[in-house]
């Protein structure tokens, strides 16, 4: 299993990269990262996880993003090679 | 030829967050501000008047926002005022202030602005930051895809606002100049189709008469206005016709967000090879610098150290200010004695008019204060990572990360820490910390516990090692955390139980504050108070001294008189003049027994009764309305030992262990003292709080609500201490 890329944002390894697939769940949520530039295909890097804020930090078109581990196991990962 | 203006011309500043939006509003602006709100919603609407070139316009300041949709009516301001939305003015120009080193983000904005079908100038920031990452943007070539004016423009500094202002007034002139050439449009037919029926049911009032308005604003309802009961500018048709659409669109399996976000993505992502030239990005800055600030250990140390040198400023730093604050008012009020003749009038002057400006102006210092901190924490990035740390702890009481410092600052005192909530964006986040900030031990309360402990609790120690008193003291500043939190949890699952909103924090890169805009925020804010919640304040000192002086000559049962003849008669030198201010204290008490605030005093003592509160705390604590301190002073007054004692006065100590019950059994037992602390921890003895909250949610709702939950809180609170103790056998 472990060969297998990851497939949602929370398990992204801090430090790797992939391509963004569909974000589920609530629709502010959504609506919020695709409007930052979270779409379909755009390539993102996992920064760091906090553990004291429960926070995962991702890099997305040059701006780094923090959004909270359980909402962000509802943005998935492309099944694609990373980038 | 344009046809003569009669109104000034409208110009918005709009702009991401984090993008030197207000720096270079500033600096468009000048000193000259006007501080209101948007239409409807208490959201602060900044705006200065500017003169360039023989126009007059007057600039204002959108808040900042990655995108014009909008979920709660606050969010929703950005849009009605950059595509002016009845009640807002139709613009003349939007301004979007476009970060050189987030371009593709930024541009969204951009694009989403310019659909409004207001002319529009981009104002480029952070060019130099983007150098200093081997990014370069090409103007004249961003200039040339999005063909408005494109002018680059430093905050810091004042670099380009001339030129910025040059565009302004040529679009002014020349509107098409700012019409841009970016259209809005899709091949995908069923998407068109939504479009066109949502904007059928678009305000007629929100379109001026142009149809490329009412499928601009049809797209932005799509967005925002689906399942949304939060926003009340949207019109109860158009939810339904967006509800209908998105309903349909989910049936058949689209995605309707996806596709109206994407379009304008995808027109970003082609057009930005045209501008931005990319070197290999380097690390940046702050990713090394969030690698120490968010670091597990160390990060969370300097967190607390940070936090500590805040909370510590207030506390302690604040205080010589304070204490030239309090020797002005002094000194004003023996002024006025010495020119007034002693009178009602004197009285009016001096207790009323000084110490209730006085009571306004001596929380200056540490309004001042902190918002210099929360200046530089928010210009140099650092507030972004306090939510970072804080979100698990405070989320779970439904607080968001960033109130944790004003609920830090509430330790110090709860009126900056009101007006420190505006770092909150969301409403129900600045409200509900409001609603638990005052719960926090202000340093108002410590005369208080000093007084109580010293007198009630012996200086021993419990085991042999932890001295009883020091333990009270820390154990009222646990639990007035502990209830605070608890309050919190609470209230967000009732009183503010809203849409849920999920957290998306933007960690802007590290910059370095800058002084110019720290001062100025630090500016606003305290002029503000003194003009909105000083007026309040002044008006309730004086109401409680009318209270607190008024019958002025009342009959009294001592014949203080003769007493005084007697003791004229029968005593000489120190003796003599020692019994003559001894009267004259016991005189004033009396007096002060018979006022009206005093007989209120007596009138609630059947409601304090059960919490083992006697007519004289009752008194005590209706004075101590004007600050929590002056309980300390009005019990001076009460027991006839003078106003001038202060909590560590022995005289008074021996007075309150010595008061009696009818029975003879003395009044004060420790259960009393601890009653009595439990009541002043949670009870909201304090005017000037609810005068801070009043001026910041501009209605008498919240104070209101905030008095009374807190007043039954803490009547509940000493009821089952003192009747609770006293069961359990405790005296």
């Amino acid at each position: 299993m472990t060969s297998h890329s990851p497939r949602h944002l929370d398990a992204l390894q801090p430090g790797t990269s992939a391509r963004l697939g569909q974000i589920q769940g609530n629709a502010a949520l959504r609506r919020r990262l695709l409007e930052l530039g979270l779409l379909p295909g755009t390539p993102v890097r996992a920064v760091r996880r906090v553990v004291t804020g429960d926070l995962i930090e991702v890099e997305v078109r040059g701006c780094f993003v923090s959004l909270r581990r359980a909402e962000a196991r509802n943005v998935f990962l492309s099944p694609d090679e990373t980038p | 030829m344009t046809a003569t203006r009669t109104k000034t011309a409208i110009v918005n500043v709009a702009g991401n967050p984090n993008t030197g939006k207000t720096s270079i509003f500033n600096r468009l602006t000048g000193r000259n501000l006007k501080v209101g709100n948007y239409p409807g919603v208490t959201v602060e609407r900044i705006e200065g008047r500017v003169k360039s070139a023989g126009h007059e316009f007057i600039v204002c300041d959108v808040p900042g926002t990655y995108s014009l949709s909008a979920r709660t009516s606050e969010e929703a301001v950005a849009v009605a005022a950059v595509a002016g939305i009845p009640p807002n003015t139709m613009p003349d120009v939007n301004v979007v202030v476009v970060d050189a080193t987030q371009l593709s983000r930024n541009l969204y904005l951009a694009l989403q602005t310019l659909e409004t079908g207001v002319p529009m100038v981009v104002a480029l920031s952070m060019a130099d930051m983007a150098a200093r990452r081997q990014m370069r943007v090409d103007i004249a070539a961003l200039q040339e895809i999005l063909g408005v004016p494109v002018v680059a423009v430093n905050g810091v500094n004042g670099k380009g606002i001339d030129d910025l202002k040059v565009a302004i007034v040529t679009v002014l002139e020349n509107p098409q100049r700012g019409r841009g050439r970016w259209r809005w449009t899709s091949d995908n037919a069923p998407l068109k189709a939504d479009i066109e029926a949502v904007a059928a049911a678009i305000p007629a009032a929100w379109t001026h008469g142009e149809p490329q308005r009412r499928e601009a604003l049809a797209r932005w309802a799509l967005l925002s206005a689906a399942g949304s009961e939060e926003m009340e500018i949207v019109p109860t048709e158009l939810r339904a016709a967006v509800n209908e659409r998105h309903q349909l669109a989910q049936r058949d399996g689209r995605d309707l967000d996806l596709e109206l976000i994407e379009t304008r993505y995808r027109w970003i992502d082609d057009h930005i090879p045209h501008v931005l030239e990319l070197a290999a990005p380097k690390k940046r800055r702050t990713e090394k610098l969030d690698a120490i600030m968010l670091h597990p250990v160390g990060g969370f140390a300097l967190f607390l150290l940070i936090m500590g040198v805040v909370f510590q400023s207030l506390f302690s730093w604040a205080d010589p200010a304070i204490a030239v604050v309090e020797h002005g008012m002094a000194w004003l009020a023996m002024g006025i004695e010495a020119v007034v003749p002693a009178s009602l009038f004197q009285d009016f002057l001096v207790d009323g008019i000084v110490a209730g400006v006085g009571s306004v102006l001596v929380f200056l210092p540490q309004i001042l204060l902190l918002f210099f901190f929360i200046g530089l924490m928010e210009d140099s990035g650092y507030m972004a990572r306090v939510a970072f740390l804080m979100d698990r702890i405070m989320r779970s009481m439904g607080l968001h990360g960033r109130a944790f410092v004003p609920m830090l600052s509430g330790f110090a005192c709860a009126v900056p820490a009101i007006l420190a909530t505006r770092t909150l964006e969301r409403k129900r986040d600045r409200y509900l910390t409001m609603m638990v900030v005052p719960l926090m031990t202000c340093s108002a309360r410590l005369p208080v516990y000093t007084l109580i402990i010293a007198a009630l609790f012996p200086p021993t120690r419990l085991w042999g090692v932890a001295p009883v008193q020091g333990l009270l003291m820390v154990g009222m500043y646990l639990f007035s955390v502990i209830v605070a939190l608890a309050v919190a949890a609470v209230l967000s699952r009732t009183v503010f139980k809203g849409i849920d909103m999920p957290l998306i924090l933007e960690m802007p890169p590290y910059r370095r504050p800058h002084m110019h805009s720290v001062v100025r925020m630090m500016w606003m804010r305290s002029s503000m108070f003194l003009r909105e919640a000083g007026g309040v304040i002044l008006v309730c000192t004086i109401v409680l001294w009318g209270l607190l002086s008024f019958p002025r000559n009342p009959s009294l049962e001592t014949d203080y008189d003769a007493l005084q003849r007697l003791a004229t008669r029968e005593l000489q030198g120190e003796a003599h003049d020692t019994r003559l201010a001894e009267l004259k204290e016991q005189r004033e008490g009396e007096v002060f027994r018979r006022s009206y605030g005093a007989r209120m005093g007596m009138a609630i003592e059947p409601i304090l009764a059960p919490l083992g509160f006697d007519w004289k705390i009752g008194i005590g604590i209706i004075g101590a309305f004007a600050a929590r301190e002056v309980f300390v002073s009005t019990l001076g007054v009460v027991y006839g030992v003078g106003s001038e004692v202060d909590e560590s006065s022995a005289t008074l100590r021996q007075k309150i262990q010595r008061e009696t019950r009818a029975d003879g059994s003395p009044l004060y037992t420790p259960m009393v003292g601890l009653s009595l602390m439990i009541f002043f921890a949670l009870a909201c003895q304090c005017m000037s709080t609810l005068a801070a909250v009043y001026r910041e949610t501009q209605t008498w709702r919240w104070p209101v609500f905030l008095m009374v939950y807190m007043t039954v809180l803490a009547w509940v609170a000493s009821f089952a201490v003192y009747q609770g103790g006293r069961a359990l056998g405790f005296a």
